[in-house]
């Protein structure tokens, strides 16, 4: 039978794919062809969704973006054959964009049914899992340490010496919590891997489980993915039934089980501590460290927090070998980022590389530059708290250390991209509103010094005594960043500093008001 | 939606705090499991959440207020969320938000004949904005027209 696959990402649903498959199913009843349409993942290449692929026996052909009216003449132009016509993009695996990316944890993601576990098995899926049930805690701990895998939630510390603590820690109860509260403006992938591979994350912290003698895992996912919720929610069920979720992970003896766990709305809830707190049912307050989350995290217990992404590579490192994974990188920074190409880009998408790849080269050469087609201004990295580097910085690696160095940071790999319309001190304005929106309102600096950041970058940018604005702006971000206990507050100030460093004419637009 | 949900009973309410499973029966998950049954949360669940979870009036009270999602009126008919964060920002989203509120003739967080416009941080559709949420449905490429339709199926859907 003919498989027919079209995107359930909600990406690609956000732009027709529901109405899209529904349309070429009816096509397909109609004409009296016998074929499946898969409701797969996205192959991450956005621009192009929804992107219906059609199984050949040269491979997979794609077409797209397909719209609901282009259906018909698909259907009478030889989709199902896949045959070669407008909308054609050929075999998608060859693609240079896709070819020449290197897709580790992103492998299966828009190649199987994410709910379908033996696709998953027919991809390498479990595999991980089967080797960490046979081996020692202790060993599974070496090879994720051996990986080089830094969390990849936005700090970047090694993996493997957090598992390493939690596997040390004494404690009764022990637990996994998956941080899925992907709050950054630029990113998606933790979204995209839950809903179009979710196994891959449940076998990730199934494994984390076995590592640390932790029985019981958590994912907290932010409501505003509801998709997400509900494809983990499956997929934990259909995992249960399978045996390798519950009383006896695949008999080993051990029990690990997982439950959703959804947000309700609060960007700094993305902090680990903070995170821990609303898992405890409370307002999502960050707590000071020390104490550590993996010595005494979610009820006090020895906890293991890591970022989805985190999680979802170790199935492979496991699998695999560390060795494979450490191969790729450069530095100190190993294996590859999962880099989020957004904002104002003509390809927006998924690029997953070995660290190491510039900055331009994933704006101006997967990216293709500006969606408006404008020069491109700026770029985001990193998130919401993260530096603007200007369009003619772009040959910086990315990788945790040498964007450090240069005055930014990594994050969740989001990249932003904004053309020359963008009006700098806005940006910066907005970063002290964000703040000031979603502070927890713990520690000072951050909840009084963004509402005063906003009044300061409005009396900048109207020219009332600019500079000794400019110079009390100086002053509240130092104040921010030493004087808040979590990134919310510390890093603020990065995007600000940054547009006021690499964009100074932006605020200096109107003309001097003298009081 | 709010047609289809049942009425504020507080004995309703109770039963509800009281089927949370055992791992549940924290402030949080009461508070969304209530807001989910009734579509938001009346002063009254506070008292109720607080005897049955043995828990302070103050703490409820504290993490009803904390989060963004959690209601403390009455919800509309037609829950427009609009992202104003960067990646949407660089591709419109501030045009698309004064279009909005000229077209509706009211500001983000207002409501107009059922319709509430509210700003939200980032739908997770970076690569496709702007992007815009109508009663749980995300749409990618928004413009004022793209929204009107989706507010339009959505009132249908309720009629």
């Amino acid at each position: 039978m003919i498989r027919i696959y079209v995107p359930r990402d909600s990406a690609a649903r956000s732009v027709g794919a529901d109405e899209v498959a529904t349309a070429i199913e009816a096509g397909l009843r109609d004409r009296g062809v016998d074929a499946e349409v898969v409701r797969n993942g996205s192959r991450g290449l956005l621009w192009l969704e929804p992107l219906v692929e059609v199984e050949t026996p040269a491979g997979r052909v794609g077409y797209g973006p397909v719209s609901v009216s282009d259906v018909k003449g698909l259907l009478d132009g030889g989709l199902a054959e896949g045959a070669e016509q407008f909308l054609s993009l050929g075999l998608v695996d060859e693609m240079e964009w896709l070819a020449s990316q290197q897709r580790v944890t992103f492998a299966r993601v828009g190649v199987i049914d994410p709910l379908d576990l033996d696709d998953y098995r027919g991809h390498g899926g479990l595999r991980g899992l089967e080797r960490a049930v046979a081996i020692p805690a202790e060993e599974i701990v070496a090879d994720v340490l051996a990986s080089g895998l830094r969390g990849r939630g936005g700090a970047g510390f090694p993996a493997g010496i957090k598992w390493r603590t939690v596997l040390e820690a004494e404690g009764d109860v022990k637990y996994v919590c998956c941080n899925a509260d992907e709050g950054d403006s630029g990113t998606f992938a933790d979204r995209m891997l839950m809903e179009g591979d979710p196994f891959t994350l449940l076998e990730g912290m199934a494994i984390a489980g076995l590592a640390t003698g932790a029985s019981q895992g958590l994912i907290y996912v932010r409501s505003e993915y509801p998709d997400a919720i509900a494809t983990l929610r499956t997929a934990i069920d259909i995992a249960r039934v399978d045996g390798w979720l519950g009383p006896d992970v695949m008999g080993s003896g051990r029990a690990f089980d997982i439950r959703v766990v959804e947000g309700a709305g609060s960007y700094v809830c993305g902090e680990e501590t903070a995170m821990l707190e609303s898992l405890e049912g409370k307002r999502g307050m960050v707590r000071p460290k020390p104490p550590i989350p993996a010595l005494r995290g979610l009820f006090g217990k020895p906890t293991l927090v890591n970022n989805v992404l985190t999680l979802a590579a170790v199935p492979g490192i496991i699998a695999d070998g560390a060795a494979a994974y450490q191969a790729l990188g450069m530095e100190r920074s190993r294996g590859t980022q999962v880099f989020q190409l957004a904002g104002n880009i003509a390809r927006g998408g998924i690029v997953e590389l070995a660290f190491g790849v510039t900055l331009g080269e994933l704006v101006e050469g997967y990216g293709g530059g500006t969606r408006s087609g404008r020069p491109l201004r700026a770029v985001q990295v990193g998130g919401p708290l993260g530096a603007y580097f200007p369009a003619d910085t772009l040959d910086v690696p990315m990788d945790y250390e040498a964007l450090a160095a240069a005055g930014g940071l990594l994050g969740h790999g989001g990249i932003v991209a904004f053309d020359d319309t963008v009006d700098m001190a806005a940006q910066a304005r907005f970063a002290m509103e964000f703040c000031a929106v979603e502070s927890c309102g713990k520690c000072t600096p951050c909840r009084v010094g963004s509402t005063r950041g906003v009044e300061v970058i409005d009396k900048i940018t109207a020219g009332v005594e600019r500079e000794r604005n400019l110079v009390l702006l100086e002053d509240l971000c130092t104040t921010m960043t030493d004087g808040s206990l979590c990134a919310m507050g510390g890093l603020t100030p990065l995007p600000v500093r940054s547009a006021l460093a690499h964009f100074p004419e932006d605020f200096h637009r109107a003309t001097e008001v003298r009081p | 939606m709010s047609a289809l949900r049942p009425s504020w009973s507080a004995d309703h309410a109770v039963i509800v705090v009281r089927e949370l499973p055992l791992v549940e029966r924290l402030i949080l998950p009461a508070l969304q499991r209530i807001q989910h049954t009734f579509g938001w949360v009346p002063d009254e669940s506070v008292d109720l959440i607080a005897a049955e979870l043995n828990v302070s009036r103050a703490e409820v009270v504290g993490v009803l207020t904390y989060y963004h999602d959690l209601r403390q009126s009455p919800p509309p008919d037609v829950h427009v969320q609009v992202c104003v964060a960067e990646a949407c920002q660089s591709v419109g989203s501030r045009e698309l938000v004064s279009n909005l509120e000229a077209a509706y003739g009211v500001p983000l967080g207002q409501r107009v004949d059922g319709v509430e416009f509210a700003a939200v941080y980032c739908l997770g559709d970076c690569a496709l904005g702007p992007a815009a949420m109508v009663n749980g449905r995300l749409l990618g490429r928004c413009d004022v027209e793209r929204i009107r339709d989706a507010v339009a199926s959505a009132q249908e859907v309720r009629a």
